[in-house]
């Protein structure tokens, strides 16, 4: 796992995120998962970029289902981005640093 | 036309840029950077190219246990960085590519180069019916091996006759209770392995001479209009995933109107080579080849374009360079 980003877990995804005072992005993955393998890297870039604002988290799906059948994830790599407890916006598929950073303007904005 | 742009722009001038991570740019770039011609590569966020969404790779010569896609990518994309090619996980938003000085942009910045190498690969082609995009994620899918364990003990179907659709109702019965394929022929254009493979898998059916009309579903998928190719007549079929594997279209949509294109949007290279319409700008893999598009025939033409590129440049005359090359790069952009 990566310096920049967190894990969680079926067990620590309310404490760790829903309770989090700071906007969390969860990035539901696994390893089987090629395309979530093209997006770890710019997660963690962006997770060090602009953790005064946001918190990057890992769900692996695998290890995790639960919290993935909560969020009806249906296709990985999903990213869903969590405000004060909600979910205020769900990514789709790999993307680049500069769309990704696009669908956080709201967050990481300057 | 760019020329002016380019006059007003210190970027540094470097031997090659490749666009494109999949086997053929990455073998360009290990080929490149052993010819010392320090190769720029721009991955995009697709890197890894069409193995990254599939599982083992049975066919790669060297493996004889096979492989799993991304995991022979990992080793491509290692090997070009051992020999310090200079890999940027960005996305190409344009490109100019006429001139001695080819420009390419990335985020607003200018890059420039002597040569290109094209290897932007094929996309996943959808079918282009009303539901499809909407329920995207949501039961609709391009990539089986990333969201088949979403679909544990349902019924899901398969569009398409080729290998990958073989592929992928396959590898979707590890998951699946059942996997309809739907085929448009009777026909299938699949290798005689893949289709007997699925064929003696007792969880796959197939339902040929028949056409997705409408992806029914409000929040996901619930089932499948189909049309029957012969008579006409519309059935449901009742599933909770649809995946799509009905083939590529290659991804030339950035060079379309500089270099010549076939009537299907592949790159036309001169007979055997890599050369495109446009000195200095050479295209491989999954781009050009609408024929094989296999990774060892990607990774091949990777491989001719890099000794192509290196031969061009040693024929060029000296000059149209102001500033030597490696000096200007190791200022760094």
């Amino acid at each position: 796992m990566g310096a920049n980003t967190i894990t969680v877990t079926d067990d620590t995804f309310a404490a760790e995120v829903l309770q989090s005072d700071k906007p969390v992005l969860v990035d539901f993955w696994a390893t089987w998962c090629g395309p979530c393998k093209m997006v770890a890297p710019v997660l963690e870039e962006i997770a060090g970029d602009h953790a005064d604002k946001l918190t990057v988290a890992k769900l692996d799906v695998d290890a995790s289902p639960a919290t993935a059948r909560d969020f009806q994830i249906m296709s990985i790599p999903t990213m869903i981005l969590f405000q004060d407890g909600k979910p205020t916006k769900t990514i789709v598929g790999a993307k680049g640093k500069a769309a990704l950073l696009r669908e956080l303007d709201g967050v990481v904005g300057a | 036309m760019t020329n002016t742009d380019t006059e007003h722009t210190d970027a540094p001038i470097h031997d090659v840029i490749i666009v494109g991570s999949g086997p053929a740019g990455y073998t360009a770039a290990v080929y490149a950077a052993r010819a010392e011609l320090s190769p720029v590569l721009f991955e995009g966020t697709q890197f890894g190219g069409a193995l990254m969404t599939t599982t083992e790779v049975e066919n790669y010569p060297g493996f004889r246990e096979g492989i799993q896609g991304p995991d022979l990518m990992d080793q491509m994309r290692e090997q070009a960085l051992r020999f310090n090619a200079d890999l940027r996980m960005e996305d190409v938003d344009a490109l100019r590519l006429e001139g001695p000085v080819k420009e390419v942009e990335v985020a607003g910045e200018v890059h420039r180069a002597r040569a290109v190498i094209l290897a932007m690969g094929a996309a996943a082609r959808y079918l282009g019916v009303p539901g499809e995009q909407e329920l995207l994620g949501r039961g609709v899918s391009a990539c089986a091996t990333c969201d088949g364990f979403f679909f544990k003990d349902q019924d899901i179907a398969v569009i398409g006759g080729g290998d990958s659709a073989m592929e992928e109702a396959t590898f979707l019965t590890k998951f699946a209770r059942s996997v309809t394929l739907v085929h448009r022929r009777e026909e299938f254009r699949s290798s005689k392995i893949m289709l007997e493979r699925a064929r003696a898998n007792e969880k796959i059916r197939f339902v040929t001479n028949a056409t997705v009309g409408k992806v029914l579903g409000e929040n996901s998928v619930t089932g499948l209009e189909l049309v029957d190719t012969v008579t006409g007549e519309t059935s449901t079929l009742e599933v909770t995933g649809m995946f799509v594997a009905i083939g590529h279209d290659p991804r030339s949509e950035l060079v379309r109107g500089q270099v010549d294109l076939d009537d299907a949007g592949y790159v036309q290279v001169a007979g055997r080579s890599t050369y495109t319409s446009l000195p200095g700008v050479f295209a491989c893999g999954d781009l050009v080849d609408h024929t094989y598009r296999q990774a060892i025939t990607a990774a091949g033409s990777g491989c001719a374009a890099a000794i192509d590129t290196e031969r061009w440049l040693a024929d060029q005359p000296d000059g149209i360079d102001d500033a030597d090359p490696v000096a200007a790069t190791a200022v760094g952009v």
